[in-house]
Parts: structure tokens; C-alpha cells; sequence
């Protein structure tokens, strides 16, 4: 098991910045969200009529007036991947970002326990958690891009 | 009672692309769409749509449709259907209808009829992205002579506001619109550096740093006017009328009356901020002397006084009167004005065109000459910066944009201002619907209207061979006007084309 302080980042960090204030709670972050790790990376053949609903890695939360998406904040010091069983959650040194590999998931649900944000998500049907890869092979990632109000915004 | 209304809109909805996102649903604050989760269908009850489009605009899939009713009853040139809808409306209600937004009856516009010269031969156009173009202008009293000093013209006695384009942003009080729209106004104001207008309402704290871009005003229910509100600003405005409801007050319901607005408006939580039809200490041209000089006393002679009025029939005269009371710049707002609550019937019938009285109102001025003691600003309805250079070829030193700035901020001017719900954000104060407009992006888009109509005038005046707005301004040869009457020509102070 990794400890805190081993995980001093090398590179810069991109991160997604939360805008509560900007959030209009319109839940199309998830939808873009799960539509670009859909085989398709097609809104409407993820979610056409008689398809299977896949689950995106973002969740909006809302009580009231405040709402906002929550999306991992690969943290600097990640409790998910300390708490980590099995090594599929790892930090990568150079880019800051958490990943998962849902190959290496028991699905022990630990890094959901563990994480303070609740920004990971439980896939059911995979029997494995889901987290936020900051889109790889995407220069914005698919909530940002899609966000209408900019309450998702890519910080470098 | 059942209603008689049809449905104004109806909504389309393509099975085959919606994907149940339900967006439509959370997005709609009239209730329109519904969702069944049993059935796992959605459902649009038409009659609760005013057609802003913003389902349209948000879904992700381009699944919907929202178009005018086509459903009609049997044509009537006479009874339209405009007619027989609000006949029903009355006859169910009893009441006044109300409207927001500006006029939107097929009244004749004048910038339609009149065209801009351009140089030929005789003389050289100019290429503004060669050249330098102004667009600076100065707002407030000129003098009346310049007097040379010590190589230089002694500076004028007469405060004078500095702005980079001759486009400024209109009353719209915080209370009317969201905090956030407000806001959004007053960056991009400082942005490009014009001014933006705080309306009745006062200024919020949140923006007491954007006073030296504000022009504050001091309406008939002197809401949130103080010492430091007059001083914390670029110009202090008087207002008089409003171009869509000429005579009428303001009626802000208590419902919107939340504790920030309570706070910025100086009143108790909840209550109805009324804003009497006149000022009750204006009811002469000597009594508008009065408060003009005191609130020159209050901000110590350091800002030009404005006074707006709605334009009406002896629009010249009063604003002969206004100019000679004391006021540094005046403020002519058309019958196509905006608003965000009046009477229907007062909005389409009260006032007249601002292309006349503004004509008419620079025209007496210079008979008088005393077109320098004031700028004079027009307001109500521009639509492109064609008609704003036109404005200034009739006499206008700036602008007011209302309506256009808010359609840049997302408006799809349903009318339904009144109503206190705004799917946009703009005109509402619910925090959850206010929270729809992010002043970063609602700011980046005025700044770049700001940007394409200067770039548009500086096209323009290239054309005819001026450098600077100032040397248009009332420059009433580069106008001609087609298919208008003799007296209209007359009024405008222009030939018409080929004379």
C-alpha cells in the first residue's frame, strides 16, 4: 500500500474546476459523461430508445437552488488509492491524474469508503467502481465540452 | 372557468432522438414538460409554453421543435388573432394584460427607410483596419467656446464622461433582472469601457467596484438613492419616462422583493416597490431645475446629470426645457423600448418613434443653439449597429442598448419579463433559475457585441470617408430616405434619395 507523502506529482496537473454557482442542474454532464465511454461515443446509441442505459462517471447533486457535478478531484494526496486493495487505483506521478483499471477492480468498494468526496461511482453491472479519466485521447473532457453554463471548466 | 386560449406553441418532440435525458423537464420554469416515469414518456403540456426555446437550445440530441400554433380559426384582417387572444385573456382575467419586453406591432421603422452615403471619387473612403477610427466620444456639457490657454484649450468647467464607443448599455434595475445579469453588464461595460445602468433599483453591493462604469439612477421611487450611490458612479440619471410605458410607474411585486433586493432598494422584505407614474417633486421644468442642481450639490459638480424621458408628442419642447433646467445629457426612449412589466395596450400605443423625436429633439436644440449644453443619447429598439450609425447621423451622441444586449446574453424575447420566470436567468430573481446566467460567459458575450457593432461603425464611417463618430454626429447629408412622406422627411431633417 502506497502512503501519503510518496505521492509528490512530477507534471502538471490538469484538473476539472466545480462551479456550484454556474450549475444549473441540467444533469447533461452525466450524459456526455457516459456517452464518450460508451463503445459508441454516441449520445444517441448509448441512449437510443430500447438500448441498455450506460452510467456515466459524474453525478449531479442537488438540494434546492445549489447544485453541482460532482467529478473526481484527483486529489494530491488520494485516499482512494491508499485504501485500494488490489492496485487498480493508481496516481500517475507525471500527470497528477488518479486512474482506475477496472481490470485489477475486486470491486471491494474500499476506494468508494475511502474517498471523501464520493466521486466514485459503483457500476452494477460490471461489478467493478467507475471513476472520471479525464477523458483520455480528448483535448476537453466530454462534461466539460458539453457543459452549457461553463460550471465544468479544465484548469491546467 | 375553462379556457377558451389555444395554445400559443406546440411542441414537437422526435421519438427517435430523444434519449430521456429530461433536461426539457428540469430546464422548463413554466412547467411545460413532464416526464412518466411508469410509461417512460414525456409529455408537453402546450399550453404552459411562451416559445423561449430553451429546451430547444439545451437538448442534446436537437429532439424538439417549438413552433407557433398553426392551428388558426377563420381569417380576419381585422380580428387577428392577437385580438381575439387577448379579448379571451380579458374576458377571463378582467384584468389589465401585462407584457415585458419591447413593442412588437409592425410599427414603421424609420432606419429601414433611410440609407447611408458612401465616398465616390470626389472624395476618399477610408480602410479602418489601416487607418485609425475613433469612436471615443465624451458625454456631458460642452462649452460654449473654447478658450485658448497656455497652448492649449482651457479644459472645460463641465464634467465630461469618457466612453470608447459610442454603445451604452440601458436601465435595467437589479430586482427586473438578476443580480448575475446585472453583473455580466457591468464587466463587460468596464471591459470594452462604456457605461452600464443601474436602473431604479439601486446598485448592489456586490457591484460597488463597477460604480466608475455606472450610471446610476434616481427614479420617481428613489430606491436605493444615498450619498455614496450618487457618488459612487459616471453619471447620475434622472428618470422621467420609459419608452414602452410612457406616463406609467413601476410596480416591482413584493414576491420579488428578496432580502437583497430589500436591501439595495432601501425597503422592508416583501414589500411591492412602487414607483409612482411621476417624480412628485417634478411637475414643472423649474422643479426638474431643482432636483437636477441638487443632486449637482450632492455629487459635488463632478458628474454629468442625465435626465431620460419617453419620447412623446412635444418631445423637442420638454427636452428645450430639460436641457435649459440643468441637465448635461438627455435620454429619448422610443416607443419600441423595453421593459420589464407594463400594460400591453400602454407598451404598442403610447409614445412615438424614436428616429422622429429624436430628430425632432436634435433639430430645436440647434434652432436654440444650445445643442452643446447637452449630449443626447436615443434608446428603444436598435437591432444592428446599422441603425445606431444612422442615429448618429440624426443627431444621437451614444446609444442605449437593452434589448440587444440582453438577446446577447441568451434573451429570446418571449415577453414574459413579468412574469418573474426567466429560462435564460435573465429576468428573474428565483436562484435557481438566476443561477442559469454565468456572468463569465454572459460578460465574454456583451464584450463581443460590443466589439462586432464598433467594428461595423468603423466599416461604415470608413465608407463615408469620416474618421471619427464625432464628425457624423447630426451629419444629416449621409442620410436619404426611401418610400417616406414629405412631412416624415421633413421631421427627419433628411432628403430624400436621388435629391
Amino acid at each position: 500500500m502506497k502512503k501519503a507523502g510518496e505521492m509528490k506529482r512530477t507534471g502538471a496537473v490538469r484538473k476539472i474546476q466545480i462551479r456550484e454557482e454556474a450549475c444549473i442542474g441540467c444533469h447533461l454532464c452525466e450524459f456526455y459523461c457516459a456517452a464518450e465511454h460508451h463503445p459508441s461515443k454516441d449520445l444517441l446509441k448509448a441512449f437510443g430508445p430500447g438500448r441498455e442505459r450506460p452510467r456515466g462517471r459524474v453525478r449531479v447533486v442537488e438540494e434546492g437552488p445549489v447544485s453541482f457535478a460532482l467529478v473526481c478531484r484527483h486529489c494530491d494526496e488520494p485516499l482512494c488509492v491508499f485504501a485500494c486493495v488490489s492496485g487498480a487505483m493508481e496516481r500517475d506521478l507525471e500527470t497528477g491524474k488518479v486512474i482506475h483499471d477496472p481490470e485489477r477492480c475486486v470491486g471491494c468498494l474500499s476506494c468508494i469508503l475511502a474517498c471523501a468526496n464520493g466521486t466514485i461511482l459503483w457500476d452494477e453491472k460490471r461489478g467493478v467502481v467507475a471513476k472520471c479519466d479525464l477523458c483520455p485521447g480528448r483535448e476537453v473532457p466530454a462534461c466539460v465540452a458539453g457543459c452549457p453554463n461553463e460550471a465544468l471548466i479544465l484548469t491546467e | 372557468m375553462k379556457s377558451y386560449l389555444p395554445p400559443e406553441f406546440i411542441v414537437e418532440r422526435r421519438e427517435d432522438r430523444c434519449i430521456r435525458c429530461l433536461t426539457c423537464v428540469r430546464q422548463c420554469g413554466f412547467e411545460t414538460h413532464v416526464y412518466d416515469a411508469e410509461e417512460n414518456s414525456l409529455l408537453s403540456r402546450e399550453e404552459l409554453c411562451v416559445g423561449c426555446l430553451r429546451c430547444v437550445t439545451l437538448c442534446p440530441t436537437r429532439a424538439l421543435t417549438v413552433r407557433t400554433n398553426p392551428s388558426e380559426s377563420r381569417p380576419n384582417a381585422n380580428w387577428t388573432r392577437e385580438h381575439l387572444r387577448d379579448v379571451c385573456r380579458q374576458a377571463e382575467s378582467g384584468g389589465v394584460i401585462l407584457t415585458g419586453s419591447g413593442n412588437d406591432k409592425p410599427i414603421r421603422s424609420y432606419w429601414d427607410h433611410l440609407f447611408l452615403n458612401a465616398s465616390q471619387v470626389t472624395n476618399p473612403s477610408i480602410d479602418p483596419l489601416r487607418e485609425p477610427m475613433e469612436l471615443r466620444t465624451y458625454l456631458g456639457r460642452k462649452p460654449d467656446a473654447l478658450e485658448p490657454g497656455e497652448g492649449r484649450a482651457r479644459e472645460s468647467e463641465c464634467p465630461n464622461v469618457r466612453i470608447e464607443t459610442p454603445l451604452l448599455f440601458s436601465a435595467m434595475s437589479f430586482g427586473a433582472i438578476s443580480l448575475q445579469a446585472m453583473q455580466s453588464l457591468a464587466r463587460a461595460a468596464s471591459e470594452y469601457g462604456t457605461l452600464f445602468n443601474t436602473g431604479e433599483g439601486g446598485l448592489p453591493a456586490e457591484l460597488v467596484d463597477y460604480g466608475k462604469v455606472a450610471i446610476v439612477q434616481c427614479a420617481s421611487g428613489r430606491f436605493g438613492v444615498n450619498w455614496e450611490y450618487l457618488n459612487n458612479s459616471a453619471i447620475v440619471e434622472i428618470k422621467i419616462g420609459q419608452g414602452a410605458k410612457p406616463g406609467i410607474g413601476g410596480h416591482l411585486p413584493g414576491e420579488k422583493v428578496l432580502a437583497k433586493v430589500a436591501e439595495t432598494r432601501m425597503i422592508p422584505v416583501g414589500t411591492d416597490a412602487l414607483s409612482p407614474a411621476p417624480q412628485h417633486d417634478i411637475y414643472s421644468i423649474e422643479d426638474l431645475s431643482m432636483l437636477i442642481y441638487a443632486l449637482k450639490e450632492a455629487t459635488s459638480y463632478r458628474k454629468p446629470i442625465s435626465v431620460k424621458i419617453a419620447a412623446v408628442h412635444n418631445a423637442a419642447a420638454i427636452a428645450s426645457g430639460m436641457v435649459r433646467a440643468g441637465a448635461d445629457m438627455i435620454v429619448i426612449d422610443g416607443i419600441r423600448g423595453g421593459t420589464g412589466a407594463a400594460p400591453k395596450l400602454i407598451r404598442d400605443h403610447v409614445g412615438i418613434p424614436i428616429e422622429l423625436a429624436l430628430a425632432a429633439v436634435d433639430t430645436r436644440l440647434r434652432e436654440e443653439g444650445i445643442r452643446n449644453w447637452a449630449s443626447l443619447v436615443a434608446a428603444g429598439g436598435f437591432r444592428s449597429a446599422a441603425d445606431v450609425i444612422k442615429a448618429i447621423a440624426l443627431g444621437a451622441d451614444a446609444v442605449y442598448l437593452g434589448t440587444a444586449a440582453l438577446v446577447a446574453m441568451g434573451c429570446t424575447i418571449c415577453q414574459k419579463c413579468y412574469t418573474g420566470i426567466c429560462n435564460w436567468g435573465i429576468c428573474t430573481n428565483r436562484p435557481e433559475l438566476a443561477k442559469r446566467l454565468n456572468p463569465d460567459v454572459a460578460a465574454r458575450r456583451l464584450v463581443k457585441l460590443l466589439r462586432g457593432w464598433s467594428l461595423d461603425i468603423k466599416e461604415i464611417l470608413g465608407g463615408m470617408g469620416v474618421n471619427a463618430i464625432e464628425s457624423l454626429r447630426g451629419n444629416r447629408l449621409q442620410l436619404r430616405g426611401v418610400g417616406l412622406e414629405e412631412w416624415e422627411l421633413r421631421v427627419l431633417g433628411v432628403k430624400g434619395a436621388g435629391e
